[in-house]
């Protein structure tokens, strides 16, 4: 399988402190890889350094074979993000919205697309409201879409299930896995729920104060650490050197 | 540079303006009272000053021309405050958009949104106070333009701290028109001025402006040297603040400003 995102040994120093300390994966195509970690250990860091919002201070980051340092925008224009602390202008309609971001995406087709994601994330009916007035269930599913509205080859989501009740949860969940299996894309899945994340990836990355701790696939590492679920290896890890130990 | 995405961005601003009836207004309300206010205080002195008694209507078409100054400079800044406000502002920087079509299409609807304002405060001055801005004549255009680029170079100055320092750069953001209005000479002669602030004063293009505009309106003569001046400055400043827009944007990159921005 192909690699769509290869992480060579990237660093971020903030000042004299290091917030990711050299890490290196890959992500290949068609998969979905877990990124786990307690609030502080690099996450967010590594996914700004994929987005192009943060320069690396040291090691490569490729997307589809192109050094993201170089190929910018061209990356920019195959990847996408969501995350619960962005939102889309509150103002704006959810078709304004996404005709907008279209637009940004130089999507050909784009009432075809709309369309498209109208339909297959249940927002039709929302296409008219204003997105500041819509439930956090129905703006998840619009800032899906916007993320969609590329078709990019690879997904950044950090937690995208966030706040979301279980049916909505479970709705985004088993959305992810069919366009994934339809579209062949990468999905780099940050999230606290480890139940979404032993549903979903095949493999995962623990991070820890900047480093990555483990990885493998989910029950892999269940049984490597002696534990029945992920939950119980992600607490086992993350309490090792903890400040609430 | 692509035109879809500048038009994309474009049309973000533009249904954020038409949606909302009050945003119209504001654009309206604050150029229409500061020029009602401003024709009245002209009226003022037109009548008991000998300085201002051959042109009544300078004072009122200096106030006018600084009002577009002032809304295409905080325009620009809104725009892009209006990013952060919303939270929109990593969604931006991770659209495909290079910084030259952000600024492009910022710069295109900070004008838009100037006029909005202006066109109205401009219409009231002749059936009001019998004054027409129009009397500049085709140096009108000129001394426009020149304040256009100086209010986007200062938005973009802002607009540079914004995303070095962040969202506490906001209250800058408020009050750079106002350090620079007293070294601009817009309802005096540089004259006025202590020497020292002359000669800050002689290094911006505002000065060169305004002094143009009083020439025109009470001397009825030309000087095309400070259409020229205006001109030189400010192609020195966009320059200055382009720079320092790739600056900033490359150092916020390495600070973590804009993955922070929103939060």
């Amino acid at each position: 399988m192909k690699n769509l995102i290869e992480v060579q040994n990237i660093k971020k120093n903030y000042g004299k402190k290091e917030a990711v300390k050299g890490i290196s994966f890959n992500v290949e195509e068609d998969e979905i890889l877990g990124l786990l970690g307690p609030n502080g250990s690099g996450k967010t860091t590594t996914i700004g350094m994929l987005l192009g919002l943060l320069k690396p201070t040291s090691g490569q980051i490729f997307i589809n074979n192109l050094k993201l340092e170089e190929n910018r925008i061209q990356i920019l224009e195959m990847i996408n993000f969501i995350s619960p602390y962005i939102e889309l202008p509150k103002k704006l309609t959810v078709k304004q919205n996404l005709y907008v971001y279209s637009k940004l995406y130089k999507v050909q087709n784009i009432k075809e697309r709309i369309e498209y994601l109208s339909e297959k994330l249940r927002i039709g009916e929302l296409l008219s409201s204003i997105t500041g007035e819509l439930s956090s269930g129905q703006k998840n599913r619009v800032s899906l879409a916007k993320a969609l509205v590329n078709e990019p080859k690879v997904l950044l989501l950090d937690e995208p299930t966030a706040s979301l009740d279980p049916e909505v949860g479970d709705f985004i969940r088993t959305f992810l896995e069919d366009y994934k299996k339809e579209k062949k894309i990468s999905i780099l899945l940050a999230s606290h729920n480890m139940n979404e994340v032993t549903r979903l990836c095949k493999s995962v990355l623990m991070m820890k104060n900047g480093e990555i701790i483990d990885q493998g696939k989910p029950e892999d590492l269940i049984a490597k650490h002696g534990r029945t679920n992920l939950e119980e290896v992600f607490l086992k890890l993350s309490r090792s050197t903890n400040e609430f130990n | 540079m692509s035109l879809t995405r500048i038009y994309g961005l474009f049309l973000r601003h533009f249904y954020l303006i038409t949606r909302s009836f009050p945003r119209i207004l504001d654009l309206v309300y604050w150029p229409s009272i500061q020029i009602t206010l401003w024709g009245f205080i002209s009226n003022f002195f037109a009548t008991h000053t000998t300085y201002y008694n051959n042109a009544v209507g300078v004072i009122l078409t200096c106030a006018i021309l600084y009002d577009f100054l002032f809304r295409t400079s905080i325009g620009f800044n809104m725009l892009f405050l209006e990013e952060i406000w919303s939270r929109n502002f990593t969604n931006l920087f991770i659209a495909p958009m290079r910084i030259g079509e952000i600024l492009t299409s910022l710069v295109i609807t900070a004008l838009i949104r100037s006029l909005i304002g202006l066109v109205p405060a401009i219409l009231l001055t002749s059936p009001l106070f019998g004054i027409s801005i129009l009397d500049l004549g085709i140096y009108l255009f000129f001394l426009f333009l020149s304040l256009y680029i100086f209010g986007i170079t200062l938005g973009i100055l802002v607009s540079s701290g914004l995303l070095r320092f962040g969202p506490s750069f906001e209250n800058i953001a408020w009050s750079t028109m106002f350090l620079l209005a007293p070294f601009g000479c817009i309802y005096y002669p540089i004259e006025t001025l202590p020497e020292i602030f002359q000669k800050i004063a002689y290094v911006l293009p505002l000065v060169y402006i305004f002094e143009e505009a009083r020439n025109i309106l009470i001397n009825q003569t030309v000087n095309i040297e400070n259409v020229y001046y205006a001109f030189m400055w400010n192609a020195f400043y966009f320059s200055l603040s382009i720079a320092l827009f790739y600056y900033s944007f490359n150092a916020a990159k390495n600070k973590g400003t804009l993955i922070n921005m929103g939060e």
